[in-house]
């Protein structure tokens, strides 16, 4: 068949009457009765299996759990793309047109923008998908709550917890840009601090290296008991399947991956995931409430289970309407600082995460928990994956606020 | 050849009369601009017309290039984003005016392409293009690792400032007559650079440069002003875009976005004057009002890279233009 410019237009046409019929979302002038809650996250790209439509699903759980109380709920939801200056647009639209809180936001850098918005705006912001720890220190703002991991957590429980579950000797396979540096420095210390001692690192370059062969085979004459992987994403999948294939985890070296989570584990598979060390806030068979949470997700989640990130989003809004619902809606509209000071006022206390709290510098308090992957006999089905290793306290699993530079504090 | 009735006007020239060197369908289209360019910030949100004049600015650099020139670059997007992170580094760390910062953003860009220009126009083609691209690759490199751009987290809370020290750009509107004034001035430096004698030659390489170094033409050095100027403004539109979101990141650096801009120009019509705007506005529409509809955006852009290429090859001002008979 030839393609003609008819057909081309046909075509067109066809696609134009197909996405016609869709249901188009779109932002409508708000009543004043209604709180309105934007979803900026990654709905297409590499964040899209830790929260993405997930964590949307989570949130509008929040919502409907939380039920008519005066008020209506309403929510929207882009993609950022992971691109800052789409997510810039985008916050700054909804912000504009009555959005009252943008929530999530993945990648660091879209992360830190949309709070410098946020605080321009005077309205509220709450981060659960970020990694950046500077989020409560440098470039902490009073609109800003930053709610689930940071680096500095995941270094701490991985680094400190696993020397003393008996992984006191480390290898560091690091990518070599500021992100990297950042998780080897804080673990290696965490490590120092336990006891415990750094037995070398091996950087390499990122992005565009996919073959860990060279470096496993060095990590492993170094003969330290773990060997951490100071990366994330694709880089951390396919350190692990390369360690598997080499029978590292074999021979009793343990991997500890600084950021991954549960939809990572299930797409690797136990095969290759086994004895795998790696640190979350939430795991959905830790407890009979988290057990009941994702019992009640799963309607909308199907077959996925909630991890950190995406149970965040409903952790954060539920606490969220709880602020609203005590100050009044009337209240919460003048300036999104109020409605931040009155969520750190309130004490937290939800089925994901249990009881918490919000400190000054914007900081979610809660657990933290170093798991270890099962094998493949000890795991009864799907996502029944993790072993419990070590607790650390919510008191201690995140950053002191005297050591974070943050201006709000020091002022 | 098939390849360059997509780029030689396919319409005559003919005997038009010219305004400032536009020609009349031309003229009207410029007055259409002006006169959207004032009207749409009543309309549509500032800031997203203030990324669209970006990035149509960025397209039009880029189309000096590969439009008048037919030298198709891989790495615009080496001069686009260093543009960006030196002015956000200028305007925030050295406290300087807006404009300063951008002109040292442009210059910066501008010496960057010339380095770059004079390595890569030494070969044709896909080998250009190639060069191009590797010279860009090592940029992002550069970005990742150099202290000053903040690795992956980019230089974030980019003041504004105040225009000439005394003008402040933090509200929407001022920074929107700011940006759009950069924007005509920059166009129009386009313009007059192609409807120059210059211009002549370089278009003259673009349909046959053997024959053109014959007349006595050392097409070596036009084309390596014509990639200058092409780097300089596109450092512009990077300057110009950090200041107006306040952050300079990676993705401006990264090579999809040398594709993006290569798309914007396909789908407006290479090598006419408002062509890259036109595709610059309806690619970055699709990114913004489309964000809705998830993973989808992609799909959609990449359907209509194909559609463009399958039966519009001329773009859309291009195909429009030769449904009028005239050149645009």
């Amino acid at each position: 068949m030839t393609t003609t410019r008819r057909s081309v237009l046909g075509g067109a046409a066809a696609c134009g009457a197909a996405l016609g019929g869709l249901p188009w979302r779109s932002a409508r002038a708000q009543a004043a009765n209604t709180i309105r809650i934007g979803v900026l996250n990654d709905m297409s790209g590499p964040y899209r299996d830790i929260s993405g439509p997930y964590g949307l699903e989570c949130a509008r759980q929040a919502v409907q759990e939380f039920g008519n109380r005066g008020f209506n709920v309403e929510m929207i939801n882009a993609d950022h793309q992971n691109r800052p200056d789409i997510g810039v647009n985008i916050a700054r639209q909804w912000y504009d047109q009555g959005v009252d809180m943008v929530l999530d936001v993945p990648t660091s850098s879209v992360g830190l923008a949309v709070a410098n918005i946020a605080r321009e705006k005077n309205k509220a912001y709450v981060n659960t998908g970020s990694a950046t720890s500077d989020l409560t220190g440098p470039a902490c703002t009073p609109n800003t709550v930053h709610w689930m991991y940071d680096t500095y957590m995941l270094a701490k429980s991985t680094g400190g917890a696993m020397v003393r579950a008996g992984g006191d000797s480390w290898f560091f396979i690091t990518a070599d840009y500021a992100f990297g540096h950042a998780l080897e420095r804080d673990t290696a210390n965490f490590v120092r601090n336990a006891g415990g001692r750094v037995m070398g690192q091996v950087r390499y370059p990122f992005p565009a290296t996919t073959d860990f062969s060279s470096f496993l085979v060095q990590a492993q004459a170094s003969r330290a008991k773990v060997i951490g992987m100071a990366n994330a994403g694709a880089d951390t999948i396919n350190t692990v399947k390369q360690a598997a294939e080499f029978g590292i985890t074999r021979r009793g070296v343990k991997l500890a991956a600084l950021l991954m989570f549960l939809p990572d584990v299930h797409a690797l598979g136990l095969q290759t995931a086994q004895g795998l060390i790696l640190t979350e806030s939430f795991y959905w068979d830790l407890n009979d409430r988290t057990r009941a949470i994702s019992e009640r997700l799963r309607p909308r989640l199907r077959d996925v289970r909630p991890n950190m990130a995406s149970i965040a989003n409903y952790s954060a809004t539920l606490h969220y309407l709880k602020a609203i619902a005590d100050m009044g809606v009337a209240a919460s509209k003048v300036a999104g600082v109020d409605v931040i000071n009155r969520m750190k006022a309130l004490p937290c206390d939800d089925d994901a995460f249990g009881a918490g709290s919000i400190r000054p510098d914007g900081r979610k308090l809660c657990p933290s928990y170093l798991f270890e992957v099962k094998a493949p006999s000890e795991s009864r089905g799907a996502y029944d994956y993790y072993k419990l290793l070590q607790t650390t306290p919510a008191e201690e699993a995140f950053r002191p606020m005297s050591e974070g530079n943050c201006p709000m504090i020091r002022a | 050849m098939a390849g360059q009735s997509m780029t030689s006007s396919a319409v005559p020239a003919g005997p038009q009369e010219s305004i400032f060197g536009f020609t009349k369908a031309q003229f009207i289209a410029l007055l259409v601009m002006f006169a959207a360019l004032v009207v749409a910030p009543f309309f549509l949100y500032p800031v997203f017309l203030m990324k669209l004049l970006c990035f149509a600015l960025f397209a039009c650099a880029f189309n000096l290039l590969i439009g008048y020139v037919g030298l198709t670059s891989f790495g615009h997007a080496a001069y686009f984003g260093m543009g960006g992170y030196i002015t956000a580094h200028s305007a925030k760390v050295w406290g300087l005016t807006p404009e300063v910062s951008i002109l040292i953003g442009a210059l910066l860009a501008g010496v960057q392409g010339a380095i770059f220009g004079w390595v890569a126009i030494r070969r044709q083609g896909i080998y250009f293009a190639m060069i191009t691209l590797a010279l860009a690759q090592m940029i992002y490199f550069l970005c990742l690792q150099a202290p000053f751009t903040g690795g992956e987290d980019g230089i974030q809370a980019v003041p504004r400032g105040h225009l000439f020290g005394f003008i402040s750009l933090a509200p929407d509107m001022n920074m929107y007559w700011f940006v759009a004034a950069v924007f005509v001035l920059c166009f129009l430096l386009i313009h007059r650079i192609v409807h120059s004698p210059f211009g002549q030659v370089l278009k003259a390489i673009r349909e046959n440069e053997p024959r053109t170094t014959s007349l006595g033409y050392r097409t070596d050095d036009y084309k390596l002003v014509a990639f200058i100027l092409s780097a300089t403004i596109a450092g512009v539109a990077g300057g110009t875009k950090s200041l107006v979101f306040g952050i300079a990141t990676l993705t401006d650096v990264h090579w999809s976005m040398s594709g993006e801009v290569l798309l914007m120009t396909l789908v407006g019509g290479l090598g006419t004057v408002f062509g890259p705007m036109i595709g610059a506005g309806v690619i970055v529409a699709m990114q913004n009002y489309l964000a809705e509809m998830g993973a989808w955006v992609t799909v959609i852009q990449g359907v209509i890279f194909i559609a463009c290429v399958l039966a519009f090859r001329r773009g859309i001002v291009g195909e429009i233009g030769n449904l009028l008979r005239v050149r645009l």
